[in-house]
């Protein structure tokens, strides 16, 4: 995709060709649209909100032998899980549903750069939340073992922190794909709660009553597979193999099919 | 300067554009008038590379508008006025389109008042805003980078006819330095009092083209009486061509000849003038009857 400025016969006018918009202007312009309404500014804001929830929760209902930074940890990931992938969907398919693409799509003309300009800013927006929320769980760890007077415990160790970043990774990349497959906020949403929550259910019904499908799940259930991340340093290489396997069929096919769809689909 | 080239888009079975080709030339407003459904819009979105063409191309300046390196800086585009963020104010629109480009914050301001949005207006979110208002804001994203070409679909919708004045003389002078304008109506009037050039488009396809002027001289005398037929006769005997349409004749003649006709026919005549545009219009009213009528038969969706 370079630009060559072709000297043509037409030009009138004798401006100099402008230079090309840089890619980390792209960026930029993506990180401010993502705050800059009040549904993206709360959603953003949520993010630090839920964590402060989950963990007060965690302190007042959580037995005391539970009060270790793993059980802040698990109780900050149920609404990470949910609040990020909707970050990622939205960016997507708000130029769309909100018909801003007409005009994204003619500052840039070309989609690819947008794209990979809002998948950058999700996933900068999924690292720092994460940051943010172990942060704000180890304040919690802290303060809940000073209350029932114990030493606090923190049982997360190294690999696990990126084994959960990149749990919700994977979770903000499904969002990302419905979200390039759909383009429309309400199909995406829809979409992902069918895919982690109803499917999950589905499965995991099968895998309880056929004893077939417990034994194949692993290789074929994505969610089984990526769930294996939140205690990354005890996965094996089998572990990582069911989980190369699953996502390449659960997420890289459809987000390529998504993208192929989206450089190609006319913007109304 | 924007050329169209044998520009073909293809929906299944339905030919939305078919083989559209002309030329938007600099220092002049270019009209591009057509029923409702007719292609523009689709055209439109073709030219800055929102809708992939079936078949043939547009350049602008020479080039491709995927080959713009910064493109709001050469082109100015406004398709949709109602298509922005709903949640943003009328500023941050303009400041996201102002970053995109590379352009200094004070452009802001200045096109705001370029297009007399008072400052409380700009920190109005976009779903207050009046049609009028969205039109005003939409011209002004177009006009922000200075570009040398403006693309506008439909832009004097829901502005009121100071509104309408404003934007006559905001792109007339924009052609007079030298810029290319071209916008689209589904109303002959409108187009008519600021285009130099128009194309009609109906069914896909281009109907006429060319400058206002030869588009309007075609048109004959208009002939109005009380005496019709004699008139009629008369007309006849001097072996002139015309129609009748309401109550009045639209002779293929000069006012001058029409007017000795019916000197020597002893006819009172009520009006003689040129048919400025009649033909035009009848023209266009066939168009949008013609496309009526499809709809009804076929329902091919606007």
């Amino acid at each position: 995709m370079t630009a060559v400025a072709v000297e043509t016969e037409v030009g009138r006018t004798t401006r100099p060709t402008p230079a090309r918009i840089p890619m980390s202007r792209i960026i930029g312009v993506e990180l401010r649209k993502s705050f800059d309404t009040r549904s993206g500014f709360w959603l953003l804001a949520s993010v630090g909100i839920l964590a402060v929830l989950a963990t007060a929760a965690t302190i007042l209902f959580a037995p005391d032998d539970a009060i270790t930074y793993d059980s802040f940890g698990a109780a900050i990931g149920i609404p990470m899980a949910i609040i990020l992938p909707m970050i990622a969907i939205l960016s997507v398919t708000s130029e769309w549903s909100q018909r801003t693409g007409l005009t994204s799509f003619t500052l840039v003309p070309h989609r690819g750069r947008i794209i990979r300009a809002k998948l950058t800013v999700a996933l900068g927006v999924g690292i720092v939340s994460m940051l943010l929320a172990f942060g704000i769980g180890a304040l919690g760890n802290l303060l809940g073992a000073a209350i029932v007077g114990v030493d606090p415990v923190w049982d997360i160790v190294g690999g696990d922190f990126a084994g959960l970043i990149l749990f919700q990774i994977l979770n903000m990349l499904i969002g990302f794909m419905l979200g390039v497959l759909f383009r429309n906020s309400a199909g995406a949403i829809v979409g992902y709660f069918v895919y982690g929550f109803v499917l999950g259910t589905i499965t995991s019904v099968l895998a309880a009553t056929q004893e077939w499908f417990e034994k194949a799940q692993p290789w074929v259930d994505f969610n089984y597979a990526q769930g294996a991340l939140t205690d990354a340093s005890s996965m094996t290489g089998e572990n990582w193999a069911q989980l190369a396997v699953t996502g390449l069929f659960w997420l890289v096919i459809p987000l390529a099919i998504g993208l192929w769809s989206v450089l190609r689909s006319e913007v109304k | 300067m924007i050329k169209v080239e044998s520009l073909t888009k293809k929906y299944g079975g339905f030919t939305a554009v078919d083989d559209v080709s002309f030329t938007a030339q600099p220092g002049r407003v270019t009209g591009f008038l057509g029923p409702n459904g007719a292609g523009k819009s689709t055209t439109m979105r073709i030219m800055v590379g929102l809708t992939p063409a079936s078949s043939g191309h547009a350049e602008i300046a020479g080039r491709r508008y995927a080959d713009l390196p910064n493109p709001g800086l050469e082109v100015g585009v406004l398709l949709d006025a109602s298509a922005q963020h709903a949640g943003r104010t009328g500023r941050e629109i303009l400041t996201i389109a102002a970053q995109t480009m590379g352009l200094p914050k004070g452009r802001v301001d200045a096109m705001l008042e370029r297009v007399s949005l008072t400052p409380t207006e700009a920190n109005r979110r976009v779903r207050n805003y009046s049609l009028g208002m969205r039109q005003r804001l939409g011209i002004a994203t177009a006009l922000l980078g200075d570009p040398a070409v403006l693309i506008l679909d439909e832009p004097a919708n829901g502005l009121d006819p100071a509104g309408i004045r404003w934007m006559r003389d905001l792109l007339r002078g924009y052609a007079d330095q030298g810029g290319t304008v071209l916008l689209s109506s589904h109303l002959l009037h409108e187009i008519e009092v600021i285009a130099d050039d128009l194309v009609v488009i109906g069914q896909g396809r281009i109907v006429a083209g060319g400058t206002k002027a030869e588009l309007l001289a075609a048109a004959g005398t208009l002939v109005r009486t009380r005496d019709l037929p004699t008139l009629s006769r008369a007309l006849v005997a001097a072996d002139l061509h015309f129609v009748e349409s309401t109550g009045a004749l639209r002779v293929e003649a000069d006012p001058d000849v029409v007017g000795e006709v019916a000197l020597a026919a002893g006819v009172a005549l009520t009006e003689l003038r040129s048919a400025d545009g009649a033909g035009l219009e009848e023209m266009f009213l066939e168009l949008t009857a013609e496309t009526q009528r499809d709809q009804k038969s076929e329902g091919v969706a606007a």
